[in-house]
């Protein structure tokens, strides 16, 4: 025998189911429900953001290393970290940030930002030839035949695996080339490489489709069961 | 390993070295001999036709650079496509709107902008305001940007960056719009809702070479033709090292198999 349903009597679930309801709501239309959803939304995430950042970057990562006693104020048993005064460094970088308050000083701004976009460029120059390059040409590069076991015997399966591996690979890397002709055997690889690459989207879409199908039931489950008790 | 010089990565330096040089080549090519032909990429060529209709309905083109901060490259290379789509915003002028998630993207778009507005010789119609801070949290960005579309009713939406899980709200919420929308991203597994819910989409690869194809810079270019040659080489490897392994696996010949071990340890890394 099914109990009876219980509505929640928890004023988390109720402001979560109201939440959820409200930003529902934005599939009929946009409405003044979705709109107080959404800048709520906006407003906490951008405080939360904030907070979080200055306790878990700001303060471990700057001020502590500066005034190491500084890790006492969250946690009084907490060790004496060492003292690293290298942090001025990017601790100044993020102080010209907010010279763009000032517009005569504003230019100063463009320092950290030079910096940043520089690092990345050059950390991930390395990064991306070890990971993207390399290690998947590496991993491309193998056996037409594939052998199943002491036996000598081809495991065909697989064989044919490697051989659309390295077929599709080759295809869609013709793809992506901008300054060599289209035609002749490079095009038809190119097309057919565009080809692979679309098969390959519609398997991941319908696996994306499927996750997105599970946030849904999650969500239902939380409205007719946490909220309304009927599951 | 401490120090500057790691000897178990060898080969990974000297990838490192004939990447760039092959890129150099491309860009001294380029200088002297003028720019290469390249292919047409349909979505470079729908930005500024997308523009072009934005200024005709007298509605905004909002453009999204992802969601993740400087330290992604593809952020980098959005903030690229941003400086050619100011350029034609200013020349055409059309109304631009830039919402941003994170607060190192909205200084340094600012920046591009107002670089884009001034090369063209519009200073007048950048306004700061075009760029906006919205929050870091990406379905707070995600909510906001969705009000945005359906209130302002841009004519072009131009999601280019890294994206996760919420690119198809962008993406659904341009379609339903009305808006022309041309996406481009490196990240595979939000490709494919890109492509379902976006009028044309810059594939990976597509999306770093549209900054080039926009602007028409030598050197872009230039590094293009590069960038090309280096992937001929991948080719000739994955094509050339299938056969050489097959036959070192197949053959018996010991100088084979020394050259097949040669080459894969040039790329283990």
């Amino acid at each position: 025998m099914n109990p009876e349903p219980a509505l929640s009597t928890s004023v988390e679930v109720w402001i979560g189911a109201a939440l959820s309801l409200m930003v529902l709501s934005f599939l009929w239309r946009d409405n003044p429900c979705y709109k107080v959803a959404e800048h709520l939304f906006v407003g906490v995430s951008a405080g939360y953001w904030m907070v979080m950042g200055f306790w878990s970057t700001l303060w471990p990562n700057a001020i502590v290393k500066l005034v190491p006693t500084a890790a006492r104020v969250t946690d009084p048993t907490a060790g004496l970290p060492a003292r690293e005064p290298l942090i001025v460094i990017p601790l100044v970088l993020g102080c010209l940030m907010l010279l763009r308050l000032w517009p005569r000083l504003a230019w100063l701004g463009r320092w950290p930002t030079a910096f940043a976009v520089g690092t990345t460029l050059g950390y991930n120059l390395v990064r991306y030839i070890r990971s993207d390059f390399l290690a998947q040409l590496h991993a491309a590069v193998a056996p037409g035949l594939v052998i199943a076991g002491a036996d000598g015997a081809v495991n065909w399966a697989a064989t044919v695996d490697q051989w659309v591996l390295l077929a599709g690979t080759a295809c869609a890397l013709a793809y992506f080339t901008y300054t060599r002709g289209g035609q002749g055997l490079r095009g038809g690889m190119a097309r057919t490489g565009l080809m692979v690459l679309m098969v390959a989207f519609g398997a991941s879409f319908a696996y994306a489709v499927m996750a997105r199908v599970a946030v849904l039931v999650s969500r239902l489950q939380f409205l007719l069961g946490d909220w309304l008790g009927l599951v | 390993m401490s120090g500057w010089w790691n000897p178990t990565l060898w080969n990974l330096a000297l990838a490192t070295a004939a990447i760039t040089a092959a890129i150099v080549w491309g860009i001294v090519r380029t200088r002297r001999r003028g720019l290469p032909a390249v292919r047409r990429i349909a979505g470079v060529a729908a930005i500024e036709a997308a523009i072009g209709r934005a200024t005709e309905l007298g509605r905004p083109v909002l453009y999204v650079a992802g969601t993740q901060d400087l330290d992604d490259v593809q952020t980098v290379a959005s903030l690229g496509i941003l400086s050619a789509v100011g350029r034609l915003t200013a020349r055409h002028g059309c109304q631009l709107v830039m919402p941003t998630t994170r607060s190192l993207v909205l200084a340094a778009a600012r920046e591009i902008l107002r670089e884009s507005y001034t090369a063209v010789g519009r200073p007048d119609s950048y306004a700061p305001d075009m760029v906006t801070y919205i929050s870091d949290d990406q379905f707070g960005f995600a909510a906001r940007v969705d009000g945005m579309i359906t209130r302002q009713r841009p004519a072009a939406c131009f999601l280019q960056g890294a994206f996760y899980a919420e690119s198809l709200l962008l993406a659904e919420a341009g379609a339903q719009a009305g808006a022309v929308q041309v996406a481009g991203t490196g990240m595979s597994h939000q490709l494919p809702f890109l492509v379902a819910a976006c009028d044309h989409v810059l594939i990976g690869e597509e999306f770093f070479a549209a900054e080039a194809y926009l602007t028409r810079d030598a050197d872009k270019l230039g590094s293009l033709r590069g960038q090309d040659l280096v992937k001929d080489a991948a080719l000739a490897v994955l094509v050339g090292g299938a056969v050489l392994v097959s036959a070192a696996e197949f053959g018996g010949w010991r100088w084979l198999a020394a050259l097949r071990d040669t080459l894969l340890r040039l790329l283990q890394v």
